[in-house]
């Protein structure tokens, strides 16, 4: 089973997030920040990493650049969830080492349909 | 795959309120000269998940309405904008819409979206002097140069094939552009008998990862955009890896900004917000479900559940050991193994009330936190300046005496600012600081939670106060009151001493009823007050109302209870010191006091009572700042008894507060000394009977 860490401060983005892809069949693990991502990331090893830009603590772009400094994060797909607005913050997180992104508000097929770009 | 949203509403909803309560603490912080980045970017942060997380969850009228604060805060995070106290009024207006919206919302009641409305148009024309170019110019950068997904439903009108377009080309079409999964729905294709197939019946969904706009996609289905439902929606997307392509984005942005103007999204099915509803009927609905969900549930650390299970696991143990003990022959050594066992019983039973009672337990910060915005409102009404202190923030109280007890607060509070606080000119004129302060402290006193309201301002004015009370014919003219005395008038019912009627305090009705309702949750309520240094109120409440304190004691064959917090003193009668007024009143020379002696046996019509003073025992207790004796036989023990109502179980007893049962099985009455003192005629004027319900206070203060 593909193992998939989710990012968000947002409880019920989370659960969202989560639930949605244990329905598709992933092994989820929640964050619910940057920081505490980047602590879990380091113990375990996931096949991808869906993160939230705006979080406190640590935002989605800095764990993304943290994360890729990592050698067992090298290749592995990091995407970001982004709002409409915020498709500036696309540009700073493909600088940061994104895979790519998910815009904000999104429904369960959606995000499936991205995900499955990346990792199946 | 179609999964229920509906099951993360009641998470969204917990966390879009605690935001709204962060942005409005923060937004109260802010100081608009201070370039405060750290707590704009919270208040950014709350805004942002709520927008983020209604849109999801399909609350498409609050992200809408969400997106222009966002909008605004992002400006000013970003430096585009400059921080004006203007702006944090209108967003905090916002934070008030937002919280009706929501709380509609969660009712599953129709938000009334006139307020929301208006203040968009607020926020639009504040935001319309730089609506910016920037952002388009970005985003069609990079969706030029990067795989983008989108969902394009595509619904044909069923005389699709009479135009001579075959779906099946433009999905052949589609393919081209890159990557496409296409589901195809068939829920409309009707019986075999109704079937023709001159008609599409048919209709897809498609995800499709292209690096191409959406103006490419648009063009596959650029012939029959009027014979079929189209919606092309961007949804997210996967950077191309090519790294040495990344100079190379600006020359290419700019073609691909002169190709494509807009390139965001196309949600032509995006609903707008729909049509206001009558404001009053709204609001009144608002109003309403905002202040019904809070007090269904209660929200427990898990240490303290950890806690209980942990009591509730050494209970049992004890319970099998007894049981055991039970089974076993009666000698000497279980004697004394049974004793211990009931000793242990009776010490896990207490730690597991006191436990219990640490559940209902919430800090008293609940009911602060409100505090802040109601000073500024009121402040700035008023035009005074006022800094608000909160002292104790963390001290526990129940959650009934804590909802009750909101109420009577915002009272005082604000007749603190109203008639307490001075002007800013007054108070220069008094050579005192032009900022006045109100100071909310907490703490824990014995059993109970004393609240004090204190203001830096000029003191009650008891010479007015007194004034008033005789024009009133509230005391005789030639009465000899201390000045405490004269301030506990304010509490009567009626008493007002502003000169004219205030739209904050209103008529002075309120102060008599802030006192009857502490005093419903066996609480009271005092006032002391020095001219031109301030006054305070004091309230002291007990840290709950389902257990009491008492103490047990014996009147001819009953045991009643007084609550150990009346009670002052326990004495044998110095007959000597006793002496009769009137007809058959005795009071008793305690010190430098005269305290008149109730028998209860006469209050209750007992019979085989000591009637004799010598061989009693007087129970001095006090309330209403008013001392009296109770005449008992004998006292029994002090012990916590669980409060049950009369009311709800007989009907309600002058003098009686409710009942308890004892260790025995007995029932026994609790005494309620306020009645006790009513009954017997000797209650002061000051502190008559109201008759107010409890409910009313809202509507009053």
């Amino acid at each position: 089973m593909k193992k998939i860490l989710a990012v968000d401060d947002s409880a019920s983005m989370r659960q969202m997030v989560s639930f949605t892809l244990k329905t598709a069949g992933f092994d989820v693990t929640e964050a619910k920040d940057g920081s505490e991502a980047l602590t879990i990331a380091k113990q375990h090893d996931f096949d991808a990493v869906i993160s939230d830009v705006n979080m406190p603590i640590m935002d989605g772009i800095t764990l993304i650049r943290e994360l890729r400094t990592l050698p067992s994060y090298k290749f592995t797909p990091l995407l970001m969830l982004t709002t409409e607005s915020g498709l500036d913050k696309k540009v700073e997180g493909k600088a940061a080492g994104a895979t790519g992104w998910i815009v904000k508000p999104f429904n369960p097929e959606q995000l499936l349909a991205v995900i499955k770009k990346v990792i199946r | 795959m179609s999964i229920d949203l509906s099951q993360f509403f009641e998470v969204f909803f917990e966390e879009s309120f605690e935001g709204l309560d962060t942005m409005e603490a923060e937004l109260l912080n802010l100081v608009p000269a201070e370039k405060d980045l750290e707590t704009i970017n919270t208040i950014f942060r709350a805004a942002h998940s709520i927008k983020g997380g209604s849109g999801t969850f399909g609350f498409n009228a609050v992200a809408d309405f969400t997106h222009v604060l966002e909008t605004l805060l992002d400006q000013i995070r970003q430096g585009e904008r400059e921080l004006t106290t203007e702006h944090v009024n209108l967003l905090l207006k916002a934070v008030d819409c937002l919280r009706s919206l929501l709380a509609a919302l969660q009712a599953q009641d129709d938000p009334d979206l006139a307020e929301a409305n208006a203040l968009r148009i607020q926020f639009e024309q504040v935001l319309k002097i730089q609506e910016s170019t920037k952002q388009v110019d970005i985003d069609t950068t990079q969706q030029a140069t990067d795989k983008n997904t989108y969902q394009i439903d595509f619904k044909p009108h069923h005389h699709l094939f009479k135009t001579g377009n075959e779906p099946l080309y433009m999905i052949s079409e589609l393919e081209e552009l890159g990557e496409l999964e296409v589901t195809a729905f068939y829920d409309e294709v009707p019986e075999i008998t109704n079937f023709s197939s001159d008609e599409c019946f048919l209709h897809w969904r498609f995800f499709l990862n292209t690096s191409c706009d959406d103006k490419a996609i648009k063009e596959v289905f650029e012939w029959v955009e009027d014979d079929a439902d189209i919606t092309v929606e961007l949804c997210g997307g996967v950077f191309i890896d090519d790294d040495s392509k990344a100079p190379d984005t600006s020359a290419e942005s700019i073609n691909a900004v002169e190709q494509s103007p807009s390139v965001l999204s196309t949600t032509e099915t995006a609903p707008n917000v729909t049509q206001s509803k009558p404001k009053q009927a709204g609001t009144n609905q608002a109003k309403k479900v905002s202040s019904t969900p809070e007090s269904a549930s209660i929200r427990v650390g898990i240490d303290k559940v950890d806690s209980l299970i942990n009591m509730v696991g050494e209970l049992v143990i004890t319970q099998a050991m007894l049981n055991q003990l039970s089974e076993q022959e009666i000698t000497p050594s279980t004697i004394i193994s049974l004793q211990e066992g009931l000793a242990q019983l009776a010490h896990n039973t207490r730690d597991l009330q006191e436990n219990v009672m640490r559940i209902r337990m919430l800090p008293i910060n609940f009911v602060f936190s409100r505090f802040p915005r109601l000073v500024r409102d009121i402040a700035q009404k008023l035009n005074k300046q006022v800094e608000l202190k909160l002292i104790g923030e963390q001290t526990e109280l129940d959650k009934t005496v804590m909802e009750k007890i909101s109420d009577p607060m915002v009272h005082l509070v604000r007749n603190s600012l109203d008639h307490g606080l001075e002007t800013v000119e007054q108070r220069l004129l008094a050579g005192k600081d032009p900022v006045g302060t109100v100071t909310l402290n907490a703490f824990h006193q014995g059993g109970n939670i004393v609240i004090e309201i204190m203001d830096d301002g000029q003191g009650l004015n008891t010479q007015k106060i007194k004034e008033k009370a005789i024009a009133k014919e509230l005391i005789p003219a030639d009465n000899h009151l201390s000045d405490d005395e004269i301030n506990e008038l304010i509490f009567m019912p009626g008493f007002s001493t502003m000169d004219e009627v205030s739209e904050l305090s209103g008529r002075g009705v309120g102060m008599d009823v802030v006192k009857r309702n502490i005093q419903l949750l066996n609480g009271s309520v005092e006032v002391s007050s020095a001219p031109g240094v301030g006054s305070t109120f004091t309230i002291r409440l007990p840290l709950t109302l389902a257990i009491l304190d008492g103490q047990l004691v014996r009147v001819g064959l009953h045991t009643y209870i007084i609550p150990l917090i009346s009670i002052v003193e326990s004495l044998q009668i110095d007959i000597k010191k006793v002496s009769r007024v009137g007809k058959n009143l005795d009071v008793l020379r305690l010190r430098d006091e005269y305290i008149p002696i109730l028998r209860l046996y006469d209050i209750f019509n007992h019979e085989n009572a000591i009637e004799s003073l010598d061989k009693t025992l007087l129970v001095v207790v006090e309330t209403d700042n008013q001392k009296v004796g109770l005449l008992v036989d004998d006292l029994l023990s002090q012990q916590q008894v669980v409060i049950k109502s009369l009311e709800a179980n007989y009907h309600k007893v002058d003098g009686i507060s409710g009942a308890t049962i004892l260790g025995d099985g007995r029932v026994s009455l609790i005494i309620d000394i306020s009645g006790i003192l009513k009954l017997s005629g000797l209650k002061k004027p000051g502190s008559q009977e109201l008759s107010i319900e409890p409910d009313n206070i809202a509507e009053m203060l």
